[in-house]
């Protein structure tokens, strides 16, 4: 076994120069693609579908909407009013979820650990559905009440996992109150679950009906205000991860290790939370809970790009509510006769089987 | 089958094997006696026991009693043993009854099915709703409702009884695979996969007809009110079956807790062991949301909540939880009779609400199993 | 310098006193063994040193200075700790976890230099690992996946480094090459080193300084000569043995009498052998 000794210039001369450039190269690649498939993939959702645009007229209509030259009768309102915020909202969306599921997945340690599942959704829902049924709210005031309704339950999360002290044998596991955290989600989530339901018992079928449809997630409230504020939401979020980011990385060696390097364990794990719950309330108060863009986003992203990455979930989220929306709304009225789905039923019901591929072929790799 | 052997080394539900009883040595100098009987506890817990048991009659009684019209114990009792049918509150009791003993059967099929579920996953998250059994059970219904144009509760149950048990073996067979079977975590992914993906499924059906969604909303939310013999007695051969194999089942379960290499080494056939607990399971909780639509809360909680009684020795744990389970779902059902006159909260909402925070107590007394 | 002082120390994990009133000092530019019998508070006291666990009452100081007053990060490039169990994330390859352990040398802007990649490359080829730089962690077995952990403390460039059990999972050649391996550091960067080890031959011959604790006391403290005897090992142990000089190292040889073993085979034997 060799020593300590060696000269340092042989050393460098035989490491790979730059380590962390040159394996930012290799995530740049499959991620710039995908960062490539959603230019075409939005490009698609804006200008085909039940109404086709042609790319110049889409200039056009653009370039003409910001300097006040003359609108293209039909093709402006549809693409200026309806499509293009539709798209926009729907991208932001879903990069918020794909970085809410994946930033929880990774401090959690737990491929379960999603909005969705953790409760933070269903916070959303119960406040968004009161508005609904109790209130006879609509529009805004509905997204309001679910970004409280989020950000409460989380709060409520948070502070249930926060320690009953320090645990003995704390380093053992490291992640003791990542499991209370997952389990009290678990328990509030069902609590509001049954909240939900019965509210949806005590109205009239037409209100329930909206409940139902809000409670789907869906882009069909999409404006350009609304697209205004996620975008402000986002400016503030996105930065935030970026400087978590690499605690996030030492944060996943375990507490105890973390510790050792350096890291306010706590502290950095609290900045976390509130980041991911943000980037979920957010996209849920824009749009409702869209079913399991969190939970897979980070899976789906890992395979395509091979190792964990934050940018490749954002980007596979987005791409996942753009093409949910793109069938939602043009090929799924065809085959079920004329009713638009919201996107978060197709989200659901196309995900889960994918998931659930993706668990067989997973678990047959290990026999 | 050398179960004989699990008695003198029990689990300390952290999978460690501890040896205790007359001449054996423990190691922290504590005899782990709250698993293997000394007299002393074993009478103690009997004893919780019965007290659990006069706990739930004194419930019933509550729950003939109180209502929308309050009745006076004493007419309770004269109904019970005196029935006069021109008695208007004698009236008021007997229709009280099928609730009441739909409470404690669906209870007793939840408490029963969500400790064996713990057992069998190993994982305190462990509970139909987890494992896409409500899924499967909701969204049966719902496909009976469109498709069929199923109206009535009893023809409810049996959809939302094969949806239970089509789910239950999906999502064992996809967690299965692989070399190490289906592990906790494993179970718990596919369960929510598949539940999300069911609902998904059955909101396209709920988004699309506005009539079945009407009739829908009501099932979902979980009740035991409003259901008569009609419905119960078709159920019962399945309850029972279901809860005879899982109370034979408690030493099955004390083995596979303390993990499949360990309990393969002491004589168990862990495929088959699961295999037939999952059979009791799907049983027990097919027919209990057949009954009352899917009512959560009662198998996560009540099995968490009665190991603080019993230790973790599930030939215990499965009695109390037969027990317990009803005193919950029936206190639930009598607060939602009185706490929003003239309506009524349905029994599926407020085990919700009771159970949350119960939950949440006894997370943070870091009292569940595995944390 | 770098003196790692406990004064006074009180440790506990909610209501229950592991460690009370204890004071020593982990000697600067030596290897240290805390060594005593499950549960006697030795994990818990390199914890407390280590910043990880807060001191009930007392202090733990590093040059004079309480621990807990510096910064974090700044304290990570002094004072450098491997846990127990540490968890790697999925498909991490062996370089970029060991790179992690760059992190307190790192600015906020986290930029990788060449004196990181010295450091990793240094780490790798001390701990044996560089053939299997580029492998994820997860195909390595529990020997591997170790060394590479150490690696990574290696690569933090510490002053002092604290080891909690870094040879459980280790076959004996691999168990004498970790310890040889931190006696290298030791010797070539006067690193102060301090290991949790539950083998008390092993610890014995390495260490250069013992700290022998029972039920949250110190009982014994210094070179291993002095504080490795029969006696101690009974009191510490509950283990009566023979104490014999090392054949090989001269330290002290811990030779265990069970209830099979009661005689030795005979004196003459144990003559020749030393």
């Amino acid at each position: 076994m060799s020593t300590v000794h060696k000269l340092p210039t042989e050393l460098e001369l035989t490491a790979p120069k730059h380590l962390h450039q040159l394996s930012l190269r290799r995530v740049l690649s499959p991620t710039f693609f995908l960062g490539l498939a959603l230019v075409v993939v939005f490009a698609v959702y804006v200008l085909l579908g039940s109404y086709t645009v042609t790319i110049p007229d889409f200039f056009t209509i653009v370039i003409n909407h910001l300097t006040g030259g003359e609108k293209i009768p039909g093709a402006s309102f549809i693409v200026m009013e309806h499509k293009l915020p539709r798209a926009v909202v729907g991208t932001m969306i879903g990069i918020a979820f794909g970085l809410a599921g994946a930033l929880f997945q990774t401090m959690l340690r737990n491929p379960l650990a999603s909005p969705d599942i953790i409760g933070i959704s269903y916070g959303a829902s119960a406040a968004a559905v009161t508005a609904i049924v109790i209130f006879g709210a609509s529009g805004a005031v509905v997204s309001w009440a679910a970004l409280g309704g989020a950000l409460g339950v989380a709060a409520i999360i948070y502070a249930i996992s926060r320690g009953t002290g320090s645990g003995a044998g704390g380093g053992s596991r490291g992640n003791a109150a990542g499991n209370r955290l997952i389990l009290a989600g678990v328990g509030i989530a069902a609590a509001l679950h049954a909240v939900v339901n019965f509210l949806m018992t005590r109205a009239d079928i037409r209100t329930a009906a909206d409940a139902l449809i809000w409670l789907n997630g869906s882009l069909n409230s999409s404006t350009w205000d609304r697209a205004g504020v996620l975008a402000v939401s986002l400016l503030v979020l996105i930065p935030a991860v970026i400087a978590l980011a690499g605690p996030l990385r030492i944060l996943e060696l375990g507490d105890d290790a973390a510790a050792g390097l350096g890291i306010k364990v706590n502290a950095t794990r609290l900045g976390l939370v509130l980041t991911a719950v943000g980037f979920a309330a957010v996209a849920t108060a824009a749009a409702g809970p869209v079913a399991f863009v969190a939970f897979l986003a980070g899976p789906i992203a890992r395979r395509v790009v091979r190792k964990p990455s934050l940018p490749a979930s954002a980007l596979t989220g987005a791409l996942i509510v753009l093409l949910a929306d793109f069938f939602a709304s043009n090929i799924a009225p065809v085959i079920l006769d004329g009713t638009v789905l919201p996107v978060g039923v197709i989200t659901g019901a196309l995900g889960a089987p994918f998931l659930l591929w993706l668990l067989v072929t997973s678990n047959r790799k290990e026999a | 089958m050398k179960m004989s052997t699990t008695t003198a080394l029990q689990g300390r539900g952290d999978g460690t094997l501890v040896s205790a009883g007359p001449g054996g040595i423990t190691p922290d100098g504590k005899g782990s006696g709250a698993v293997t009987g000394s007299r002393g506890a074993t009478a103690k817990r009997s004893a919780w026991l019965l007290v659990a048991v006069v706990v739930l009659a004194a419930v019933c009684a509550a729950s003939l009693a109180i209502g929308a019209r309050g009745l006076p114990l004493n007419a309770v009792w004269e109904a019970l043993t005196n029935f006069d049918p021109a008695d208007g509150n004698h009236a008021v009791v007997i229709a009280r009854i099928p609730r009441t003993v739909l409470g404690l059967l669906a209870g007793a099929a939840l408490g029963l099915a969500g400790a064996a579920m713990q057992g069998v996953a190993r994982n305190p998250l462990a509970d139909p709703g987890i494992l896409g059994l409500n899924a499967g059970a909701a969204l049966a219904v719902v496909v009976g409702i469109y498709v069929f144009g199923v109206g009535s509760l009893s023809g409810y149950i049996w959809f939302a009884f094969i949806g239970a048990a089509a789910a239950a073996v999906v999502v064992y067979a996809v967690a299965s695979l692989g070399r190490d079977g289906a592990t906790p975590v494993k179970l718990a992914l596919a369960g929510a996969a598949l539940s999300a993906g069911l609902f998904s499924l059955m909101n396209v059906i709920l988004v699309s007809s506005q009539d079945t969604f009407d009739r829908f909303r009501f099932w979902q939310v979980g009740s035991i009110g409003g259901r008569d013999w009609s419905v119960l007695l078709p159920a019962l051969p399945f309850l029972a079956v279901g809860a005879v194999i899982i109370l034979a089942g408690g030493r099955v379960l004390n083995s596979l807790a303390l993990g499949d290499d360990i309990a393969r080494g002491l004589g168990q056939n862990v495929a088959l062991a699961r295999g037939i607990t999952g059979l009791g399971i799907v049983l027990l909780c097919g027919s209990a949301t057949a009954l009352a639509g899917p009512i959560g809360f009662l198998g996560l909680v009540i099995p968490h909540a009665v190991r603080s009684l019993t230790g973790p020795d599930y030939r215990w744990i499965l009695p109390f939880s037969l027990v317990s389970a009803p005193i919950l779902l029936i206190t639930a059902d009598i607060i939602g009779r009185v706490i929003l006159l003239p309506g009524e909260v349905p029994a599926g909402i407020m085990t919700a609400i009771i159970g949350a925070p119960v939950f949440v107590w006894l997370i943070r007394r870091g009292k569940g199993a595995g944390l | 310098m770098a003196v790692l002082n406990a004064n006074d120390l009180t440790l506990q994990y909610e209501a229950r006193k592991v460690v009370e009133g204890l004071t020593t000092e982990i000697p600067e530019g030596k290897v240290t063994m805390i060594v005593g019998a499950n549960a006697c508070g030795k994990s818990t006291l390199l914890r407390g040193l280590s910043r990880l666990l807060k001191p009930a009452c007392g202090t733990v100081t590093l040059d004079g200075k309480d621990i807990h007053t510096r910064p974090a990060r700044e304290l990570a490039r002094t004072l450098g700790l491997l846990p127990q169990h540490p968890t790697a994330p999925d498909g991490i390859t062996v370089r970029d976890l060991v790179g992690r352990g760059r992190y307190p040398h790192q600015g906020f802007f986290r930029s990788w230099s060449a004196r990181d990649d010295a450091a990793v490359q240094r780490a790798l080829d001390a701990t044996d690992t560089l053939g299997l730089a580029e492998r994820s962690i997860d195909e390595l077995s529990g020997g591997q996946r170790q060394r590479v952990w150490i690696a990574m403390a290696l690569a933090q460039e510490t002053d002092v480094l604290l080891l909690d059990e870094p040879t459980t999972y280790l076959d004996l050649a691999h168990q004498v090459e970790v310890l040889d391996l931190i006696t290298d550091l030791n010797r070539s960067r006067g690193t102060t080193v301090a290991i949790v080890l539950h083998d008390l031959n092993l610890a014995a011959r390495y260490a250069d300084h013992v700290i022998a604790m029972k039920g949250g006391c110190i009982v014994a403290e210094g070179p291993a000569p002095e504080v490795v005897t029969e006696e101690l090992v009974f009191n510490v142990f509950g283990l009566e043995s023979r104490v014999v000089p090392d054949p090989i190292s001269g330290t002290p040889l811990i030779v265990p009498i069970g209830r099979h073993h009661a005689r030795p085979a005979s004196t003459n034997e144990l003559e020749i052998a030393s």
